[in-house]
Formats: C-alpha cells, structure tokens, sequence
C-alpha cells in the first residue's frame, strides 16, 4: 500500500467535512472517489495535499508519515494536486504553466524534456504552447492542469473533478488519459469525480463518500454493479 | 524648446516616480497591503546611502548599499510585521484597515529612529555629475546631465527586472505566486520565501528612488523633508493608475504623472507643485476607474 | 409591548444625556481645581476627543479609511479664521461655519470616496492630506505661510476676574466635545448607524435590504468631515492660529492613532485614545530625562512611541482596549454560565 489514511477528520470551523476517513490506495492503482455534492471530497484531497489540516488522523505516503506536511514539500514528495476548477493561471503562458510544475526542481534540461512530454500527450498544448492560457478552451485548460502536475513528475496525483464543464466527448478522451496514464508511468490515482460512472469505469477500485464518511469500498466493477450505489449515484 | 525641456523633465521625474509605484506594485502583488511606509524605507536606504558616500566617497557606491540595505530592512519588516499581522488581525471591524494602519505605523517608527540617530537637519548628498542644464543653441535647459543619468540608470533597472520577471524562475515564481498563491504552493514554490523576496524587491526599488529623488532635488534630505511625502504619494498614485496589479503599468502610470505634473507647473501655475497630484488621481479614478492598463479587479475589493 | 419597548428606549436616551450632563459639570469642576497647563492640556484632550470620533464614526462604523483628516480640520479652521476676520462673526458662528464648510468638503470628498475602497480610499485621502494645507499658500486672503490670526476673544466678564484664557478655551472645547459625542452616539443608534454599520458588514446583503449604501456612504464621510472640521477650528483656537504647518500630515495620522487606540468601533473609548495622545509627549519626556537621553531622542521619543504603540494595538489589541474588555468579560460569563 502506497497511500495508507487512517481516521482523518477535518474540519472547516464548526463543520466536519472530513469525518474518520480510513483508506488505502496500493501502488499503481486508479481509484475513484465519488459521492454527492458536499460530501468531503475536495476536504479530502486538499488534506492530502496539505492545502487543509486535519484536525485528527494520520496520512502515511509511502512509509513515511506526511500529516499536515506543507503542499510545497509535498511536491517534492511525489504528490500532485489539480485542484477543484480549470487549476491554471490565467495571466501565465501555457508554456509557463507547464514550467511551473517543475519550478522546483531546478533543472533546465529536465524542464525542456518534461514539457516536451507533456505535449506528446496533449498536442493541443503543443499549437498553444505560448499562447495566455485564459484563451484557451475549458478542455484545454484542464488538459493543462493535468500536464502542470505530471511536469513535477509524481508518483500520486489528486485529480478534482477534471470533467468538470466539459463536453462528454472531451470528458472521455481526459478519462481515458488518466488511465493511460497510470498504466504508463505507473501513477497512483485519487480521482474525484460527479461523473460517477465515467470514473469507476477506468477505476480499478472506488470508494463512495457520503457526509464527510466513507460509506462503501469496493473494486469498481462491483461498485457498478452494487444496487445501492448503481440508484444512489449512478441514476439507474 | 520650451515644450521639450518641460517633457524631459517630467519624463526623469516620471521615471523616480515609476520606481516608487515598482517598489507599491511589488508589495502589493506579494501580500496584497499597500505599503504606506514605503516612502520611510525610501527615506532610511538613502540615509544608509548618505553613510557610505561620506565613508568611501562614491555615489556608485552607495548606491548598491543603499539598496542592499533597503532589501534587508523590506525584507525583515515582512518577516516580522506582516506575518504577525496576518496572524493576529485578519478579522474582525479591523481587519481591513489594520495594514493600512501597520505600515503608517511603521512609517513614524523610521523616521522617529531616523531622527534619534542622524538629528533632524539636513544632509546633502553630492550628485555624481552636474545637475547645470545642457545648452543648446544658446539657450540653458533645465535637462542636465544628472538628469540624464537618472533617467538611464532607471532604464537598465528595469530591462533588469523585466529579464528577472520574464526570463527567469524566480520570475515566474514570483508571478505565479502573485496570481495564485494556492496553485503556486501545489507545484511546489515556497510562496511564503517568495512574499518576503517581493518586499526585498520593492524596498531596493524605493532606495534607488529615494538617492535620486534627492540628488535630483537639491541634494539635500531630513527626516521631516516634505520631498519623501511627495514621493509617497506620487508613488502610491502611480501605482494606482498604472491598476496597482502591473509592474509595466506602475511604469507607464510614473512616466503619465510626471510629465502631467510638469506640464501643469509649467504652464498652469508652479503653486499647484503639492495639490497637482491629488487632482491627477482623481481625474484618473473618475475617469478610468481600472487604471490605464486595464484591470479586471475593481477597487471596490 | 410596542409601547413598553419604546418607552424603555426613551428611557437609553435620556440616561445618555443625563451622563453627558453629568460629565460636563463634573468637568467645571475639575477646570476648577488644576493648574493652567492642566487646564490646556483638557482643552487639547476636548479638541482631540472630537477628532477621533469623527474617525471612529468614518472608519469603525462606515467602514471608510481616512489619513486626511488633518486637511478637513485645515478647512474648519480657515472657514472659521476667515470669517472672524473678514466679517468679525460673533465666535459661535464661526465654528458653526467650520462645521458646515468642512462638511461641504467632506460630502465632495465623499462621493469620491464612495467609489473607492480600503487602500485607494487610505491613498487618496493621504494626497490630499499632503497637498490641501500647502495651497493655503495661493491664497492671500488665507494668509500664506504665516496663517492667519484665530483670536476667540477673551471670557466673558460675568465669569469673574479669575477666570483665565485657558479655561476659558477649556470650556469653549469641553462643551463642544460632549455636543458632538452626544450628538454621535444618537447618530450611530439611529437608523442611519444601522445603515452604516450593516454596509461594512457586508456591503452587498445591504443593498440587498434596500440600504442605499453609496448615499450611507457619503452621508457618513459628510458628518465625519463636519466633525473634523468643527475639531480643526477648536484647535486652531487653542493654538491661536491658523496655518499650513499647524495641520501636517503627523496631525492626520495621530488622529487615526487615537482612534486605533480607543478602539475603531468603541466611541466610548475615545477619551483612552485623547488622553493618550496628550499624555504621550509628557511620559516620554520623563522616561528621556530618566534616561538622560540626547536632544534628538527626547524630541523624537513622542513620535516613536505614539507609533510603536499604534503598531503594537493593531498586533495584539486590534479592536481596542474597551472592546478587548468586554469580549473577555462577555467570554468568561459565557464559561461561567455553561459550567452551571
Ligand atoms: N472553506 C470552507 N469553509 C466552510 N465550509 C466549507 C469550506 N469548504 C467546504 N466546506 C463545507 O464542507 C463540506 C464538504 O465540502 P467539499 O467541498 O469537500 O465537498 P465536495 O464533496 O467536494 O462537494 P462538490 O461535489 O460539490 O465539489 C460542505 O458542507 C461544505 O459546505
Ligand atoms: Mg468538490
């Protein structure tokens, strides 16, 4: 197991939007996290990415305790966060977007290749590579999020909801990235995701959230096919 | 002639002025509170110049000190005020005011500290060529070397920072913690680190400011000397119509005021020296609310 | 029960000016029995006591930040000078006349100011700050840098040989200072206050309650500026003068301190934040001579502390002594009530 959290809770002044969250997510795996609005998915991964303290609770990443760690050395750790919303910065170049992602580690060359890969995965970057990202599309501009994250080259990425306001087609094509992906360089995944069915379909585990607790575990398929799950979250 | 000689002149105290509303810009876009003791900081780096002039003798030398040493002091004050200050009074009826207040708190504390160390008199800082205006076909200029001089040395400053803000990571560090402190930390800058360099900027922007808002005067500076509070509030107002947000705006918006104010004391009455700044501000606030360079932030935030 | 609530309001009210009543004749007491500096000293206290309220009505109540004060209390104290001058106006006139002339000036400033927020707000009023009391100078008719002369005339003999200038400037401020403080507190519990208070809040839900924010604005910076103008020309009695040095940028920036001190939104506090002001310079004083300091630290050790002091309220008592205490107090109860 890579990613090990056991019984986080965050709150948000008064209000629990995390409560006693235990999970774990092995090495390599894509799991999806879904679960109604409101339900602590956001609270969730900005604790995991250090954006939010936990109020209790321990988050261990690879044998090592990372519990209201800082997110800038969380980078240096191997965990991306693309946070909720197209997380890119408008006043920026799509180019310095990208390099943003591997600001930190401070290597010219490495920097060129790694943008260099990022847009052998989306070439749609690669037309726009110096162009202000506030003129890109509201795919694009998740396309760049994503690549901002791989530039720092992680072993954990923390994706919310990168279908958000996309057209079905592009939310396919970005879902079937993220697997691609994963298998490729041998990513571990937390998806967060509204699209419950487009994410457990590339999942290889999910794990529903409901009023800040985890309600149900399972490998995606069952997930899917859980009756529960299938009319509470999948519509059907 | 007359017309030229009036633009140049607005032009070299434009570009002191553009150096101010950098220094605004930087510490606005680091911390978002505008610095209002900015103008002190000014005032102290050109007393750690004054030192070293009278040590060594070279005004390019104290010119290095006086903005290493406004860096150092810019940077402690981030350090140590305005980190308490996010700590302990961001709420409450305060809250939107307390910066405001801080920094002009601040601002006593220098030059009441710049009093108690170096007296209340005046100093004078030679300037390192003649201020007597060119002559040309006969006729002297109110352009003189000096003038000259500041106005290139303000040029190089700012290709230098344009390249820093630009070319390099720092830059975009500095940028992207500017926009958007939170996906700055998520790819790994130390945002915190990069607020205090911001200041450090500014404060060395405001000692090359302060150098040559005097020797550009009379050569002369006080604690009480009105010159800082002009180049406070020129400053401040620059920044504001360049949008506050935008270093190539505070430049713009620097060059725009000087060489209005110069027009008007030349050709409308030299009695508005102090008023005429406040009446450009609110001629710019009525009539571009968003500064020249325009911004989508209004100044209601 | 409508009728009882409104009767017990009545009744707020008229204790209030039963208290304000009761500090003025304890105050004729008090101009009895200390020495003449003492004396000044209170009428200093008077003038700064208005000049903080009218901030603390500006930025604790509307939310507006004002370093230009210093230059609405200069128009005050001109419009004021002026017309004792040049029409030799009885003195009650006279400061009436500041009141009005300054509020004009603050109702113009304030329509400016209604679009402007936080530090554009702070920024341009410093502008005027520096650049206000400096055209004094264009103007023969206000006397250039010299100023005019501001001579209230002396007591009226009915008060008694005994009677000097100094309490007679006591009384002339003291007197004033309860009229405006009295006048304030019924402001701010006014529907006006309500207003004002319900815009800082949050500006948007007010204007969604129908509160016509930018007038509340406006209105609020014209009283303030009206206030500030009425402490200009007060100050310019008890200095005996009215010019461009009299009204520096240290004199907006020490009212703003005061207020800071008294705490923002505590009108009741604005006799901590006078009396600190005033007393300042003299503590100061003591604690060079102590030190057996050098000239220059003892004239400045006034201006450090004042603004060491400003910093360190902002830091670690934001909302004023008197708020800090009774948000203890109320805390404590509050513990006290829930172990029971
Ligand atoms: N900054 C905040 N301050 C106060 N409450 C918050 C804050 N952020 C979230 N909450 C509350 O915490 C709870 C969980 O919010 P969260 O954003 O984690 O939900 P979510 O599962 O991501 O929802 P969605 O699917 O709508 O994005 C909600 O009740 C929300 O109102
Ligand atoms: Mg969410």
């Amino acid at each position: 197991m890579s990613l090990n959290v056991s019984n986080l809770t965050v709150h948000h002044g008064a209000i629990c939007a995390v409560n006693q969250v235990s999970l774990a997510v092995p090495t390599g795996k894509l799991a999806a996290i879904i679960g109604s609005n409101g339900a602590g998915k956001t609270t969730l991964l900005r604790a995991l990415s250090g954006l939010n303290k936990p109020t209790h609770g321990v988050v261990n990443w690879m044998g090592e305790t990372i519990t209201g760690t800082k997110p800038e050395k969380l980078v240096r750790l191997g965990i991306s966060h693309v946070s909720e919303g197209k997380s890119v910065i408008p006043e920026l170049t799509v180019k310095e977007n990208l390099e943003l992602g591997a600001i930190w580690r401070k290597d010219a060359k490495e920097m060129k290749e790694s943008v260099d890969q990022v847009v052998s995965i989306f070439p749609r970057l690669g037309e726009r590579i110096s162009q202000r990202s506030d003129t890109l599309s509201g795919g694009e501009r998740q396309m760049l999020a994503i690549g901002r994250a791989i530039m720092s080259k992680p072993k954990l990425l923390l994706l919310d909801e990168p279908s958000l306001g996309l057209a079905p087609l592009v939310v396919e094509q970005i879902f079937q990235t993220i697997r691609d992906l994963t298998t490729q360089m041998r990513l571990t995944v937390l998806l967060v995701e509204q699209n419950a069915m487009g994410a457990l379909k590339i999942a290889d585990l999910g794990i529903v959230l409901n009023l800040g607790k985890v309600v149900a575990v399972n490998h995606a398929q069952a997930l899917i096919e859980d009756p529960a799950v299938r009319a509470a979250y999948l519509g059907y | 002639m007359q017309l030229l000689n009036t633009l140049l002149i607005g032009i070299t105290a434009g570009s002191i002025y553009a150096l101010m509303a950098i220094a605004f810009v930087l510490v606005w876009r680091s911390t978002r509170v505008v610095n209002f003791a900015q103008a002190g900081m000014a005032l102290l780096s050109t007393y750690f110049g004054y030192e070293a002039v009278s040590r060594i003798g070279s005004f390019w030398v104290a010119l290095p000190v006086a903005m290493i040493g406004g860096a150092i002091f810019a940077a402690l004050v981030e350090l140590i005020l305005m980190r308490l200050l996010v700590k302990h009074a961001s709420s409450g009826a305060i809250a939107g005011v307390a910066p405001i207040i801080a920094t002009l708190g601040l601002l006593g504390v220098i030059r009441a500290v710049i009093s108690m160390i170096w007296g209340g008199q005046d100093l004078r800082i030679v300037a390192p060529i003649s201020n007597d205006g060119f002559t040309i076909n006969g006729s002297t200029l109110v352009f003189s070397p000096l003038k000259l001089l500041i106005l290139v040395v303000v040029v190089i400053l700012l290709i230098l920072l344009s390249i820093l803000f630009q070319r390099t990571n720092l830059g975009l560090a500095l940028r992207a913690s500017a926009h958007a402190p939170e996906i700055a930390r998520l790819s790994g800058v130390r945002v915190d680190a990069v607020r205090t360099l911001g200041w450090a900027l500014a404060g060395a922007a405001g000692a090359v400011a302060g150098l040559f808002q005097t020797v550009n005067g009379n050569g002369t500076f006080s604690p009480d000397s009105i010159e800082f509070s002009l180049l406070l509030v020129s400053g401040f107002i620059a920044a504001v119509i360049g949008g506050l947000d935008s270093l190539l705006g505070a430049v713009l918006g620097g060059l725009f005021l000087g060489i209005t104010i110069s027009f008007v004391l030349m050709y409308v009455s030299s009695g508005l020296f102090f008023i005429a700044p406040f009446i450009v501000l609110l001629t710019v606030l009525f009539v571009r609310p968003q500064g020249i360079i325009g911004v989508k932030a209004s100044r209601r935030a | 029960m409508l009728k009882k609530k409104h009767a017990h309001k009545e009744k707020k009210e008229s204790t209030h000016l039963f208290l304000f009543i009761l500090g003025g004749v304890l105050l004729y007491f008090l101009s009895g029995w200390v020495d003449e500096l003492r004396v000044y000293q209170g009428a200093s206290i008077a003038v700064y006591v208005i000049a903080i309220s009218s901030i603390i009505l500006l930025t604790g109540y509307s939310g507006q930040v004002s370093l230009g004060h210093g230059a609405l209390m200069a128009v005050g104290a001109y419009a004021a000078a002026v017309l004792r001058i040049e029409y030799n106006l009885p003195i009650i006139l006279c400061f009436v006349a500041a009141v009005l002339v300054a509020a004009i000036g603050g109702a113009l400033l304030g329509a400016a100011a209604a679009r402007l927020s936080g530090p554009y707000l702070a920024g341009t009023t410093l502008a005027l700050a520096v650049g206000l009391p400096s055209l004094a100078n264009q103007f023969t008719v206000l006397g250039g840098e010299q100023g005019l002369l501001f001579d209230v005339g002396f007591p009226p003999l009915a008060l008694g040989e005994e009677f000097t200038q100094y309490k007679w400037f006591f009384w002339i401020a003291g007197l004033a200072a309860l009229i405006s403080l009295w006048t304030i507190r019924n402001l701010l519990n006014s529907a006006y206050g309500r207003a004002w208070k319900a815009g800082r809040a949050n500006e948007v839900a007010a204007q969604l309650a129908g509160i016509n924010t930018a007038r509340s604005k406006v209105l609020a910076f014209t009283i303030s500026a009206g206030i500030a103008g009425l402490a200009g020309a007060l100050l310019a009695m008890t200095i005996g003068t009215v010019s461009p040095s009299a009204f520096p940028l240290a004199l907006s920036f020490a009212v703003l301190t005061g207020a800071v001190l008294a705490g923002i939104t505590t009108l009741g506090g604005v006799i901590v934040g006078a009396v600190v002001l005033v007393i300042i310079p003299e503590i100061a004083d003591l604690i060079a001579h102590k030190l057996g300091s050098s000239e220059s630290v003892i004239t400045n050790l006034p201006g450090l502390i004042v603004s060491g002091l400003l910093i360190l309220t902002v830091l670690f008592v934001p909302n004023g002594p008197v708020e800090q205490h009774r948000a203890r107090k109320a805390k404590h109860e509050a513990l006290l009530g829930s172990t029971h």
